[in-house]
């Protein structure tokens, strides 16, 4: 907690951690967008959405490897993320979906550690990072250091998101995946093939987490085991947002970027991870209160 | 039929006593089988028998093993009387823990509360990992077993033996009892139950609280026997033991008496004859078992048999996990 004195002496270091968190929180944005869509459309909670991630990190790293530059493994990943995500939901999630929540929640997360074994076992559990060698930005006299990388990857993640948001309302597909969110059987009489719907669904959030993923390895690094903690900072945003609000995401996105990057800063870098995963149990603990509030005053 | 299922627990009571002179060289790893078995009956308590789907009671698990470990590290007594008081310290804690933890987090539903505890176990792994009063990541040693190796390895045979007799008999005895009646009314309709008022969430602090004291005694006894704990793999290890009493008591048959006891004991001699063939895949493997259970065989093997020959079983029972709950 000495730290705290430091954030209050120096104010730019205040302003390089709420900066850093922000550009970071964007990135969280992706995944979660995506299992605020599968969570909606199919009512299943991809307790897997992190590997994805990871899985579209390896896919930028292999494009890197391959001497090509990073940021166009972020096309890439998307696409083989979307393959793997409709092969996903033809061996596994088109058997869950009528069934209870927690099957999904149980479910997903053995495929999440399949995946992460499986990555384990082929790509080795070495901590990966892919160069993007964009150089950085220095603002007040450089007391403040941006990587150009995030501030890309910020544009990135945003396009990417208007983007969806487009497709969604105006596309054909996207109208029928908005019909079957608000009524599978009503989607149905009127034609629309769900199963198909569904898959679609699936497929397109592994997609955006593919490319989120792409990202992260720029920004950041991946491992192997770094999936959980990403479907648990979504689970996290989808929670305080709520389906359904795309302007909510995106705040709650920020706000835990920065949360973290505090965090991290005033606890050490070693409890980041502890602090995320307590912040979990404290934000749903939060929730069930306001909720049995609400509750009180119905009666 | 009475006459028979006497017969049978009395042959398989023997054995299990006998055990360690029929097959010595196994001892530990039979030691291990009744510890899985005491996990999958304490994880259906509140998973099987009450629909709570909890991945983090591994968190009591581990309170046990830092408890006993702390206890003999601070103590000068001797090894056994150490090994009581830790269990009795960790004992206290974990129940403590499940009575603050769960007031709270037991008022969360379904799915909420599955993920509210996966993260729960893992915080409370990093947590471990960061502490330097017990460790930090490096891990604790436990004190070393006062004799043989080999009499080590017949002493917590029979403490877990005893542990998972004592765990059944109590479940059992719960079961059969009021409490058993509520912890299905609160599966099959936590409103209906609240509403026939049934205090629901006492009677699930309750359940945790109970599935808290057999898991801490049950982490005491392993730390002590693997000699070392390391915060991920040993202690708080959500990706293995947590993870493997949920499979085992599903394989088996959750909600059922005798299911996560099966699935223990299926789970556990596959994992030990053929997963040593699967050189690093184990995970891998595990993962796919997992997916496979739940989305293919969520009766299990108990719930299997009662669907095939109802008659044997009394009641039908329809597991939680197939019904529908959702329109599509």
């Amino acid at each position: 907690m000495d730290n705290l004195l430091v954030l209050w002496q120096a104010p730019t270091l205040t302003l390089q951690l709420l900066i850093d968190g922000v550009l970071v929180g964007a990135i969280y944005c992706l995944p979660a967008y995506g299992m605020a869509l599968v969570w909606g459309v199919m009512k299943i909670i991809n307790v897997a959405q992190g590997d994805f991630v990871m899985l579209g990190g390896y896919v930028a790293l292999y494009v890197s490897y391959a001497g090509i530059h990073p940021m166009f493994g972020v096309p890439v990943a998307a696409a083989v993320l979307f393959v793997f995500g409709w092969i996903v939901y033809q061996l596994v999630i088109r058997h869950i979906v009528d069934r209870d929540l927690f099957v999904s929640v149980l479910a997903t997360f053995g495929i999440s550690i399949v995946l992460q074994q499986l990555a384990n076992q082929l790509f080795s559990a070495n901590v990966e990072t892919a160069e993007a060698n964009l150089g950085s930005t220095y603002l007040f006299g450089s007391t403040i250091v941006v990587g150009n990388i995030k501030l890309v990857a910020v544009a990135i993640a945003l396009v990417l998101a208007v983007v969806l948001f487009l497709f969604l309302k105006h596309s054909r597909l996207g109208q029928a995946i908005r019909a079957t969110a608000q009524n599978p059987r009503a989607a149905r009489i009127l034609g629309i093939e769900t199963s198909q719907v569904f898959a679609m669904t699936y497929a397109l959030n592994a997609a955006i987490c593919g490319a989120a993923g792409a990202l992260v390895v720029q920004i950041w690094i991946i491992h192997p085991y770094i999936g959980l903690t990403y479907t648990i900072r979504a689970f996290m945003i989808v929670v305080v947002a709520g389906l359904g609000n795309i302007a909510g995401v995106v705040l709650a996105g920020l706000g835990l970027g920065a949360a973290e990057q505090f965090a991290s800063f005033l606890l050490g870098a070693e409890y980041q991870a502890a602090f995320v995963f307590s912040l979990l149990v404290v934000i749903l603990l939060w929730r069930s209160q306001m909720l049995a509030r609400r509750r009180l005053y119905l009666k | 039929m009475r006459a028979l299922g006497f017969a049978a627990v009395a042959v398989g009571a023997i054995l299990a006593l006998a055990a360690p002179f029929l097959l010595p060289n196994y001892v530990a790893q039979f030691a291990i089988l009744w510890m899985m078995v005491l996990l999958a009956l304490t994880w259906d308590l509140i998973g099987g028998q009450m629909g709570y789907n909890s991945f983090g009671n591994i968190v009591f698990f581990g309170i046990g093993c830092y408890a006993a470990a702390v206890v003999q590290r601070s103590l000068d007594v001797e090894y056994f009387a150490g090994l009581a008081l830790g269990g009795i310290a960790g004992l206290v804690l974990a129940v403590a823990a499940a009575l603050v933890l769960g007031s709270g987090i037991l008022r969360l539903r379904g799915q909420y509360f599955a993920i509210c505890t996966l993260g729960l176990g893992v915080a409370a792994g990093e947590l471990a990992s960061g502490w330097d009063f017990i460790g930090a990541g490096g891990g604790m040693t436990a004190p070393v077993y006062p004799g043989s190796p080999r009499g080590a390895g017949v002493f917590f045979y029979y403490l877990f033996l005893v542990l998972a007799v004592v765990c059944f008999l109590t479940l059992r005895a719960l079961y059969a009892r009021r409490f058993g009646l509520v912890a299905n009314a609160i599966r099959d309709d936590e409103d209906k139950a609240e509403a026939m008022g049934l205090p629901t969430t006492q009677y699930k602090v309750a359940a945790w609280m109970i599935a808290a004291a057999f898991l801490s005694l049950a982490g005491a006894a392993y730390g002590h026997l693997q000699g070392f704990i390391d915060p991920r793999d040993i202690a708080f290890s959500g990706e293995t033991l947590g993870v493997w009493m949920v499979l085992m008591a599903i394989l088996g048959g959750s909600g059922t008496l005798w299911g996560p006891v099966v699935g223990a004991i299926v789970f556990d001699v596959t994992q030990e004859v053929f997963w040593t063939y699967l050189l690093g895949w184990q995970r891998v493997a595990l993962g796919v078992l997992i997916v496979v259970i739940v989305v293919f065989f969520p009766q299990g093997i108990i719930g299997f048999l009662a669907e095939r020959w109802p008659e044997r079983f009394g009641s039908r029972r329809v597991s939680s996990l197939l019904v529908p709950d959702k329109v599509s």
